[in-house]
């Protein structure tokens, strides 16, 4: 608490004395800035191993002993970082077949990510299939749109985590896909599917009010866009308020940047994604500053 | 007052950001309401966000201690593997032709040559028509040795085979489906002809016409039996049998039987000039 007035009654100092000087402005602003990188992988899979020099579309791309080379390296360079998965961890490879996904979480956790949520092929060997290797991972499943309550996951699964790097508060809550029509009945059982949008706009609410979040991320297995009128993570986006960062998965959307969405009041959330089976990382950095607020009607994203 | 000073704090923002990296989002932030609103600020918020996507590439060395990890875990599903079964002429595609294709007959010819002796021992009754889907095919059969990882490749999901029970009217319903979507979704038991205009030319189950109120037992997947890519004619089954055999290990046991594999296309399902 103590160190957040701080901050605050410095950054006053820095903004008036600043004005004068681009060099004590751009110290200042050094001093104060907070720096926070967030990592994002969807759709991996099971592909442990990168793809083969013959392949078609993604030769010797992807793997994940190279994805934790290059982690390693953001964090050194910024210790200060989230390592985030978007769903549809399992299936695949032969590596779930013959595994059930056991080797997919335990390299997660070596890795460090700090949470995933679940995609729709993460029910493929059922809700007991997923419960049974919930022991391997050693970092938190998110949703917030299902309801677990009539089924054996029940009380394994929350809605969100509140995460601190670097004194700043990061909001991470998780969305599914309706599995109905797309997942067996039988594999999913009584998991209730709830309303995406009001579901997020209660969890995030809850992230800004009670939690005092400052940095709201949603890990988003809805889709990046559709034809159809199908909820997905670009209309998420413009229907909600208070996220800064969607990160999606489903559609295996190989985005060249990510898109910028006006949410419903007018301030620009980021939605990125980043294809599928690991061949990509996605990397997030966010800067923030003291002495400067985004209450007001003010914040625009250029490029 | 401030609204001056935030004027030249806003300039000196965006000359900052002129010597920023190009993958840069800027937030210029109006900071006019700052000083009025300080009650609700928290006093930290996002100006800047940079972005990447890195791709994966050879070019970044592979961490031994996760290499050395997935080692015993690879040793074993190589060895599983890559065992040989058969060998393969031909490479085949799912794209090489229209309605009916080689190596989507392979899969449906397999499940009617092997899921049928269990359904026939189970209930006495035949299979008269296997439909899988187009979509199901999951990956190309290479030329050369066919191996365990081909069937992995070709049907990496767990899906296994159900067999349905389908009155003639249904078996209509699911013709008329295969004439509209016009996929080459692989058939066993069904020959089926159209013209130009999609009309039916000619429609044999078992090489006979289409009973109404026959019961046709139709093998296909749960995926598919269960609504699956639209496949609704389903939803109206009078029954449904499931093997416990998936369709993976069907494609394995096929492979086995079998030295060479080389399926062709041919009549089930045509277009008549």
């Amino acid at each position: 608490m103590k160190r957040r007035k701080f901050i605050k009654q410095s950054a006053a100092v820095g903004a008036v004395v600043g004005v004068g000087s681009l060099g004590f402005l751009s110290f200042a602003q050094q001093k104060d800035r907070k720096h926070i990188t967030i990592l994002h992988t969807n759709d991996v899979h099971s592909h442990i191993e990168p793809f083969g020099p013959d392949h078609a579309q993604y030769p010797n791309k992807g793997g994940v002993a190279r994805r934790y080379s290059l982690i390693s390296r953001i964090r050194e360079e910024n210790p200060n970082t989230l390592l985030l998965d978007a769903g549809d961890i399992f299936q695949g490879t032969p590596y779930f077949n013959f595994y059930g996904g056991e080797l997919e979480f335990k390299l997660m956790s070596k890795m460090g990510y700090d949470a995933a949520t679940i995609g729709n092929h993460d029910f493929d060997n059922g809700i007991d299939g997923l419960l049974a290797q919930l022991p391997h991972a050693e970092f938190p499943f998110l949703n917030a749109n299902y309801d677990f309550s009539n089924t054996i996951l029940d009380g394994q699964i929350k809605p969100y985590k509140v995460f601190i790097r670097d004194g700043i508060k990061i909001g991470v809550f998780g969305l599914g896909i309706e599995l109905e029509g797309l997942v067996g009945k039988k594999l999913y059982k009584e998991t209730k599917y709830l309303n995406p949008i009001e579901m997020a706009q209660e969890t995030v609410r809850q992230l800004k009010t009670e939690e005092n979040c400052e940095l709201v991320i949603c890990l988003s297995h809805l889709g990046y866009k559709y034809q159809q009128e199908k909820i997905s993570d670009v209309k998420l986006a413009g229907l909600t308020k208070d996220i800064d960062l969607i990160i999606g998965g489903h559609t295996h959307t190989f985005l060249p940047e990510p898109t910028v969405v006006p949410n419903s009041e007018g301030k620009n959330v980021l939605v990125n994604q980043v294809g599928w089976a690991g061949v990509e990382l996605g990397r997030i950095d966010f800067f923030l500053d003291a002495g400067v607020n985004r209450e007001g009607q003010g914040a625009t994203i250029s490029v | 007052m401030a609204g001056e000073k935030d004027e030249k704090n806003y300039f000196y923002l965006s000359q900052l950001a002129k010597r920023e990296m190009k993958k840069t989002f800027l937030l210029f932030l109006l900071t006019s309401v700052f000083w009025s609103s300080c009650k609700k600020s928290r006093g930290l918020t996002v100006t800047k966000i940079n972005w990447e996507q890195i791709v994966i590439s050879d070019s970044i060395p592979a961490n031994d201690s996760i290499a050395a990890f997935i080692g015993p875990y690879k040793k074993h599903i190589d060895q599983e593997m890559n065992a040989v079964l058969a060998y393969a002429p031909i490479g085949l595609t799912k794209t090489d032709d229209e309605f009916n294709t080689a190596i989507g007959n392979m899969m449906a010819d397999a499940v009617m040559e092997l899921a049928n002796p269990v359904f026939e021992q189970r209930t006495g009754e035949s299979i008269d028509i296997v439909l899988l889907n187009y979509g199901g095919i999951r990956s190309s059969l290479s030329k050369g040795d066919v191996s365990t990882r081909t069937a992995y490749q070709i049907m990496p999901f767990e899906n296994e085979v159900v067999v349905a029970e389908l009155r003639g009217e249904q078996v209509r319903e699911m013709v008329r489906y295969l004439i509209d979507d016009g996929s080459a979704h692989p058939v066993a038991g069904l020959e089926l002809a159209i013209n130009l205009e999609n009309a039916i030319e000619r429609m044999l189950v078992q090489g006979k016409p289409v009973e109404e109120d026959k019961i046709y037992y139709v093998a296909t997947n749960d995926y598919l039996y269960q609504g699956g890519d639209n496949m609704l004619f389903f939803a109206k089954a009078e029954g449904v049998h499931n093997l416990d055999y998936k369709i993976r290990n069907v494609l394995i046991d096929y492979f086995s039987q079998k030295d060479t594999i080389a399926p062709v296309r041919d009549q089930r399902f045509i277009r008549i000039p």
